[in-house]
């Protein structure tokens, strides 16, 4: 017989959202100029968990004359001491952890397990990391006092909502930039939590200014003629829009873009291992990450003995309340992206691709994708061409190891890829022949403050994480 | 006994290791400072910049996964059949900018230093760019720099020979390849340019020279989906707007005009990081156990 889980909810009286919150702009919550609020809610359940001011053309102003302002001092404050500001988020961080977690998994959707002991682990992370770094920018390689630039337009999406913000702050900040920064719509919260971070750790007024609102919002940011440095994650045809808006102009700019990962099986991988790979590639946070390994090529030899073991488990993965400890697979960020999930997977159907999930009941309200396999797919199908960012696998074959990296290469995208094999010198020469910026060898989905991040071609340009990262936000 | 009649030179462009002209049959007239005709350039259409993108592209694969030594090598070859023909360089970098002899002469002496410097950094840059990543678990992970692809090149307009080697040599010193629009009024010493790499091991298609209008030839290659990158060292502001806004389709690396005062400077590192990118590998290391290794 089995046994059934029984319930393991995290408590939410860890985190008390306020009914309303302003925009953060010069050390203060603001209502937006023109009075505009937004709702944010709960992906899981559809409940309403606060309204939020929501940002437009003259906040964006106010906010970037604030920090013009403060970037006077805070770049000419002695590196050690930016540094313990640093240090002093990162604790921070670490210590309101758990209801940064909590928070996180409900304004978002994914299951508490990956806030917990993922995205809040890294955030905290990453301050460390660059906090280190402030200090030190003369050792780094890029001349021996190089020079912040100035004030940095931040726009970053909703799938890692902290995690995004601490890769985008922390080195901004570092290296003596003063930053704008605006969540994403339908995940305003933890960025506006991390203002009480900065109120607690005594950062300076207008060094971190926060607009929660939509795309116009920063759209207006990235166009702003008194912004210096443009650092962007998101959609690639925004990333293309926001390179036109900056074409012709002195702003520096960094862009993290889509993804249409391969994760290469060869036939001597270690058979469980390579599941467990391929899970993490795909379902971590719903398969909406840019770096997932959205395709699957899997040597034809172990085509079936695989397929059958990636089907057993996934029919133990659990679906439901992201804040019961033990859910895999929470919920879908938004209705709209639900619906883009839902359109691409009935293309693949149509496109003549074989369909596959496990038996899974899906909650009544709120937003769901049962985790999905597409088999029989090539090529030239929608769903191995097209970033999905769902709990969406295309599955596809190769029999030499020269047709995986072909097939792992054509893709207008570039940003990961993985290869499971026991053979150390294919790993080597399969990695060296893939056009991706993120390689994993006989693992997935792992990341690091200390490890550059970002894509080849269409997935945008620039690093994020590492000495490399620095580069984005000094004047070299 | 009547002065010898000299031979002139038909200057043709250079595109896949091959000399054609301009499949457009266009040429224009290219005259010294002082407005005396030189020659006749190609005057090279879009046609002519797509095949030198093909030719590009086929000769990446190769030229990126040559050794590091081995590219080296090439370049410090081209050093050497430069230094063997300086007086035409200089004759002809005299003529296109105006320069007195021993003016000219410095600008071919610092342009074969500068394939020198290059050819030096080929097996050096990714140790100094590169590294070793000490990430909080059970892996470790190397970044390494590599090659963006193909690059296309707006030569510097004002140093026809001394700018232009310096805006190609780092493109494929690191395993890039090229295509190169020569400086508009003085593309001579580029073309001949393309005589000295076709001598020097360096494989065809590696650099392709196009010679004509830069806005004209620029345009396509900006544009072009099988182009990786642009440096718009040849462009004034109005066209480095415009091209940058047409490389925004593919999200090509686009390396902005930036003023150079004297380009017989030492030259950093950033051209050559301009077009490389960060790879970065992830392996477990396991712990090793009564059974070995585990992932």
């Amino acid at each position: 017989m089995a046994f059934e889980y029984a319930p393991a909810p995290e408590s939410r009286a860890v985190v008390d959202i306020a009914p309303s919150y302003g925009l953060f702009i010069d050390g203060e919550f603001t209502e937006a100029a023109d009075g505009k609020v937004f709702k944010t809610v709960s992906p899981s359940t559809e409940e309403v968990l606060s309204e939020v001011a929501q940002a437009g053309e003259a906040d964006v102003d106010r906010a970037v004359r604030a920090a013009r302002t403060a970037f006077a001092t805070w770049s000419a404050l002695p590196g050690s001491e930016r540094a313990k500001y640093l240090f002093r988020i990162a604790r921070i961080i670490q210590e309101r952890s758990r209801e940064l977690a909590v928070l996180e998994t409900l304004d978002n959707g994914k299951p508490i397990k990956e806030t917990r002991d993922a995205d809040l682990p890294l955030v905290a992370a990453h301050f460390f990391y660059y906090a280190g770094w402030a200090d030190k920018l003369g050792h780094a390689g890029f001349g021996a006092s190089p020079r912040p630039l100035g004030v940095a337009g931040q726009v970053i999406p909703w799938n890692f909502p902290l995690l995004m913000l601490a890769w985008k702050i922390a080195p901004a900040l570092a290296t003596g930039n003063t930053v704008v920064l605006k969540p994403a719509e339908t995940t305003p919260l933890s960025a506006l939590f991390f203002a009480d971070v900065c109120r607690q750790a005594g950062l300076p007024k207008g060094v971190v200014n926060i607009l929660p609102g939509y795309g116009d919002a920063g759209a207006a940011l990235v166009a702003h003629p008194d912004v210096n440095k443009v650092a962007f994650t998101g959609s690639t045809a925004v990333g293309k829009e926001i390179a036109r808006t900056v074409a012709g102009t002195s702003k520096k700019l960094t862009l993290e873009l889509g993804g249409k990962g391969a994760n290469i099986v060869f036939d001597d991988a270690p058979i469980d291992q390579a599941v467990e790979g391929i899970v993490t590639g795909i379902f971590f946070n719903q398969g909406q990450v840019c770096c997932a390994g959205s395709r699957l090529l899997v040597q034809e030899s172990i085509h079936d003995e695989l397929l059958d073991a990636l089907k057993r488990r996934l029919s133990t993965l659990r679906l439901g309340d992201p804040l019961d400890k033990n859910t895999d697979i929470g919920a879908i960020n938004s209705a709209e992206q639900l619906a883009r999930i839902t359109a691409l997977a009935e293309r693949g159907e149509a496109e003549g691709a074989e369909r596959w999930s496990p038996a899974c009941e899906l909650p009544t309200s709120g937003y769901w994708f049962a985790p999905t396999l597409f088999t029989h797919v090539t090529q030239a199908h929608t769903i191995a061409r097209d970033e999905i960012f769902g709990p969406v696998l295309s599955v596809l074959t190769f029999r030499t190891p020269d047709e995986a990296v072909a097939k792992a290469n054509n893709t207008q995208y570039g940003l990961s890829a993985g290869i499971w094999t026991e053979k150390g010198s294919r790993i080597l020469a399969v990695a060296n022949k893939l056009r991706a910026g993120v390689i994993w060898s006989n693992t997935f989905n792992k990341f690091d403050p200390t490890s550059p991040f970002g894509g080849y071609k269409e997935s945008g340009f620039g690093r994020e994480g590492g000495r490399h990262g620095l580069e984005a936000y000094l004047d070299v | 006994m009547s002065e010898r009649l000299s031979v002139f030179k038909t200057y043709k462009l250079y595109v896949g290791g091959k000399f054609p002209r301009s499949e457009s049959g266009r040429v224009y007239e290219v005259t010294d400072s002082k407005g005396n005709w030189l020659a006749n350039a190609p005057q090279s259409s879009r046609k002519d910049a797509r095949d030198a993108v093909v030719a590009a592209r086929k000769a990446f694969g190769a030229w990126s996964g040559a050794t590091a030594y081995n590219r080296g090598q090439v370049l410090y070859r081209v050093a050497e059949m430069l230094e063997g023909r300086k007086a035409q360089f200089v004759r002809e970098v005299a003529d296109a900018q105006g320069l007195s002899k021993s003016k000219a002469a410095e600008q071919v002496d610092a342009t074969i230093d500068r394939w020198v410097w290059y050819a030096g950094w080929t097996d050096k840059i990714a140790q100094v760019i590169g590294g070793a990543n000490p990430v909080a678990g059970p892996y470790f992970n190397l970044s390494s720099p590599e090659p963006t692809g193909v690059v296309a090149v707006l030569a510097p307009q004002e140093s026809s020979f001394l700018g232009l080697v310096s805006v190609v040599a780092p493109v494929i010193a690191t395993g890039s390849t090229a295509v190169v629009i020569a400086s508009e009024e003085s593309p001579l010493p580029a073309l001949s340019l393309g005589e000295v790499l076709a001598t020097s091991d360096l494989p065809g298609g590696v650099v392709n020279v196009l010679s004509g209008r830069t806005a004209e030839i620029a345009a396509p290659l900006a544009a072009h989906q099988d182009v990786n990158a642009i440096d718009l060292a040849g462009a004034d502001e109005a066209l480095a707007k415009e091209l940058e806004i047409a490389a925004a389709d593919n999200l090509k690396r686009v390396l902005r005009p930036q003023p150079v005062d004297d380009w017989a400077a030492t030259p950093g590192t950033d051209r050559m990081t301009a077009f490389l990118e960060t790879k970065t590998v992830w392996h477990p290391t396991g712990s090793l156990g009564a059974s070995g290794s585990a992932y």
